[in-house]
């Protein structure tokens, strides 16, 4: 057992901190430090930064893009990026796509959009969720049904975030409408473009458009956009949600919110009850912080180490409790949440409500965390 | 950076599982060994002086082994899953470490290698009645006379107190600090009692008692008593950190096999969701543990002051946490004294009341808060 990172490690550390603090533009970091939407362009901006040094998908296969780093080096990356304010590559093409092509796309389908992917030339969305499939995802009914080489595809999907933005979307289709219900499902990639696709937002508790529907009426898909072997989609999807659940505890991202909070609201520490809440996050996010460590350098090679559930669990609780907590501190300036950059209340303190009202979204997504018990529960207590 | 034992230290861990098990793993000899004083039992002791672990702390010149705190955190992590009752704690690690860190040359030969030996038990004498985790001698005095000191006062509770064949006694010194002394256990009047996990303390009456200064005479060791108690902390949150795995496995254990309804429990998602939130606590705990010991060879007195507030607070939720739960889980049978989960329950509970709970360590961290800007992990 040993606290210090390796000199190598320290090393790889430092050139990571130098870079995104030094040459990343900062607009774009104040605006994630100061909490504010990013707009199309900064996200899009964001990741063409990173991708032209190299940053952008070093998980991926070194050959494409990849940089073979070691668990704990993408750990320190992926930190480093929260820590500076830095946007993590979108994760619907860095985490979930990307690698789902490079695992099980066809040479030409890998050509055709990896590069693309990387570089968000192509920005993907994820096509899963339907109203009647959420924790139950392989109940889902968008269909799809051979004509010729192509595919006929109708149905609804939901909970599509940022999918106004979205040139291609990835897509879980019932291929086999008599098989068994996770056998009969296959995933399609579809042009948003195509005739007989329609984006309808839906509007949210936090006065935001995140999130939308995506409708599909007889939607033609050519045949060689579907990855992977007709009905294996479902084999896809958890190799996918698998990748999700990783980079879902943004332990860095929660440690910095709380920073700021912090230096935000400087006189509002005087009072030993606020004292004392900020005291008891810090140490529970340093907590979390130390369990992914351990299971960084734990997993190494091999399976993942069980406490990995615990990650998502208590790294969106600690997400929400730090939202709370602004939102508490804030006291009536809270209601400001509509003024503008004009207004004497602070930034910080406007925000606070959407904020905290739309971060509840973190304990319902990438496996709600009651799915997340049932993990624990069966998989690694064996109840 | 790395989280895993290596092969002596995993040989050393099953050493130690493998006497603690021997001892107790059969939870009624626990408590036939708890049953009256001195809350132990005398040949579990001898038999870890023979295995090395009551000198693992001291340094070979002491007549102990040298061995670091991940060493002496493993064997606590042991002890604790059994409920050991033999006061390594209080004796090896906290009495000791006072020895360790301010004995002169001779007193660490000779107090040390007897404890290492298995010959002799020592107490550490630190808290009054109404105190409250204060390095600052309070409610003892020393008084001089030429060469000869005395202390007057009363501590109160002392763990192990009464068994002890020497004690270490803190006391305010005529011309301020606080210094250590030694006294010989039979020279003083101690009053003998159970504490609610089965161990054992005791009241000690100090009238002039005759006194041995630890180290040089009259120096103020405030601050290596705050240091010793921090790592005294840092371990005992091993200890807990045993009791609750035992715990969690325990409660897992039964959720399988307890039939109600004609089914076994683990079928009841209400209750499996509550074992799940136990294993969150017990993995997060587990991790806090690992940092705070590994900060004992690695950081400064007031990284190890931050590390034992940090590790104390977390702890303490958990141990709450985890051991109300435990109880609650299998329902009336861990409320009895013949099995392990309530009496587990019960010790975390000692542990925190005798170390520091939540409240205090939490007090002590709200007053650092703007201190920093992020709590680094890694140095």
């Amino acid at each position: 057992m040993q606290l210090e990172l390796s000199a190598q490690d320290a090393a790889f550390r430092d050139e990571m901190r130098t870079f995104f603090t030094t040459e990343f533009p900062q607009d774009i970091r104040d605006a994630v430090l100061q909490g504010r939407h990013l707009t199309h362009d900064q996200i899009v901006s964001s990741q063409r930064v990173l991708n032209a040094a190299g940053l952008a998908v070093p998980h991926w296969p070194e050959e494409w893009g990849g940089k073979g780093w070691s668990d704990l080096q993408r750990h320190l990356w992926h930190e480093e990026m929260q820590r500076a304010g830095v946007p993590t590559p979108l994760a619907f093409n860095a985490s979930m796509i990307g690698p789902v092509l490079a695992q099980f796309g066809s040479q030409e389908q890998k050509e055709r959009f990896l590069p693309k992917t990387a570089n968000l030339d192509i920005w993907w969305s994820q096509g899963f969720s339907e109203p009647d499939a959420g924790s139950d995802l392989a109940s889902l009914r968008t269909a799809a049904v051979r004509d010729g080489d192509d595919w006929i595809v109708n149905g609804q999907k939901t909970w599509t975030t940022l999918g106004q933005y979205g040139d291609w979307i990835f897509t879980l289709v019932r291929t086999d409408p008599d098989a068994k219900q996770q056998a009969g499902i296959s995933m399609l990639l579809i042009d948003m473009s195509l005739d007989g696709v329609e984006v309808r937002p839906i509007e949210m508790i936090d006065g935001g458009h995140e999130v939308n529907e995506v409708w599909f009426s007889d939607v033609r898909v050519p045949g060689d956009l579907m990855v992977g072997e007709l009905n294996s989609g479902w084999t896809i999807a958890k190799f996918l949600l698998g990748n999700e659940r990783v980079g879902v505890a943004p332990v860095g991202a929660t440690k910095r919110a709380l920073a700021t909070l912090k230096a935000s609201a400087a006189d509002l520490l005087d009072d030993p009850l606020t004292r004392a809440r900020v005291a008891e996050l810090e140490n529970e996010l340093l907590a979390l912080e130390l369990t992914a460590l351990r299971v960084v350098a734990h997993s190494a090679g091999g399976e993942p180490h069980p406490a990995s559930s615990v990650l998502k669990l208590q790294g969106t609780e600690l997400q929400q409790a730090v939202s709370e907590l602004a939102l508490d501190l804030a006291g009536p300036g809270a209601l400001a949440s509509g003024a503008d950059d004009d207004s004497p209340v602070p930034g910080w303190a406007r925000l606070s409500a959407p904020t905290y009202l739309n971060l509840r979204k973190a304990s319902i997504y990438g496996g709600s965390n009651e799915i997340q018990r049932q993990i624990i529960a069966r998989t690694i207590l064996g109840l | 950076m790395d989280f895993t034992y290596d092969d002596e230290q995993k040989a050393l861990r099953d050493a130690v599982r493998g006497l603690a098990n021997k001892a107790y793993a059969e939870f009624e000899n626990r408590r036939k060994a708890t049953a009256d004083a001195p809350g132990f039992d005398e040949a579990q002791w001898v038999r870890l002086a023979e295995m090395g672990v009551l000198g693992l702390p001291f340094s070979e010149d002491d007549g102990g082994v040298g061995a670091g705190p991940v060493e002496i955190g493993l064997v606590c992590q042991e002890l604790g899953r059994v409920l050991a009752p033999e006061p390594f704690l209080a004796s090896v690690v906290h009495a000791g470490g006072l020895v360790s860190a301010a004995g002169s040359p001779e007193q660490r030969a000779d107090l040390l290698g007897r404890l290492a030996a298995g010959e002799i038990v020592l107490a550490a004498a630190d808290t009054s009645p109404g105190g409250r985790w204060s390095a600052a001698a309070e409610g003892v005095t020393a008084a001089q006379d030429g060469d000869n000191w005395t202390v007057t006062g009363v501590r109160d509770p002392v763990p192990n107190g009464a068994r002890a064949d020497h004690i270490v006694v803190s006391a305010s010194l005529p011309d301020g600090g606080t210094g250590l002394f030694v006294i010989d256990g039979e020279s003083v009047s101690r009053t003998d009692y159970a504490v609610f996990d089965g161990s054992r303390a005791a009241c000690v009456q100090l009238s002039g008692t005759a006194a041995v200064p630890l180290g040089e005479p009259g120096r103020d060791l405030t601050a290596t008593i705050a240091t010793i108690s921090d790592i005294t902390r840092i371990m005992g949150a091993n200890q807990a950190l045993g009791v609750m795995q035992a715990q969690v496995a325990a409660t897992n254990d039964y959720l399988r096999t307890r039939k109600q309804f004609g089914v076994t429990l683990n079928t009841f998602q209400a209750l499996t969701f509550r074992a799940a939130d136990m294993y969150v606590s017990l993995e997060l705990t587990h991790s806090l543990v690992d940092w705070a010991t590994m900060v004992i060879a690695a950081g400064t007195r007031e990284d190890i002051a931050d590390a034992a507030d940090r590790v104390g607070l977390q702890v303490a939720r958990a141990s709450r946490h985890i051991g109300q739960e435990a109880i609650q889980l299998h329902g009336g049978i861990a409320m009895t004294a013949e099995y392990s989960v309530g009496v587990g329950t019960a010790h975390l509970d000692v542990l925190g009341q005798w170390l520091g709970g939540a409240q205090h360590h939490l007090t002590r961290l709200a007053d650092r808060v703007a201190d920093h800007d992020e709590v680094e992990a890694l140095t």
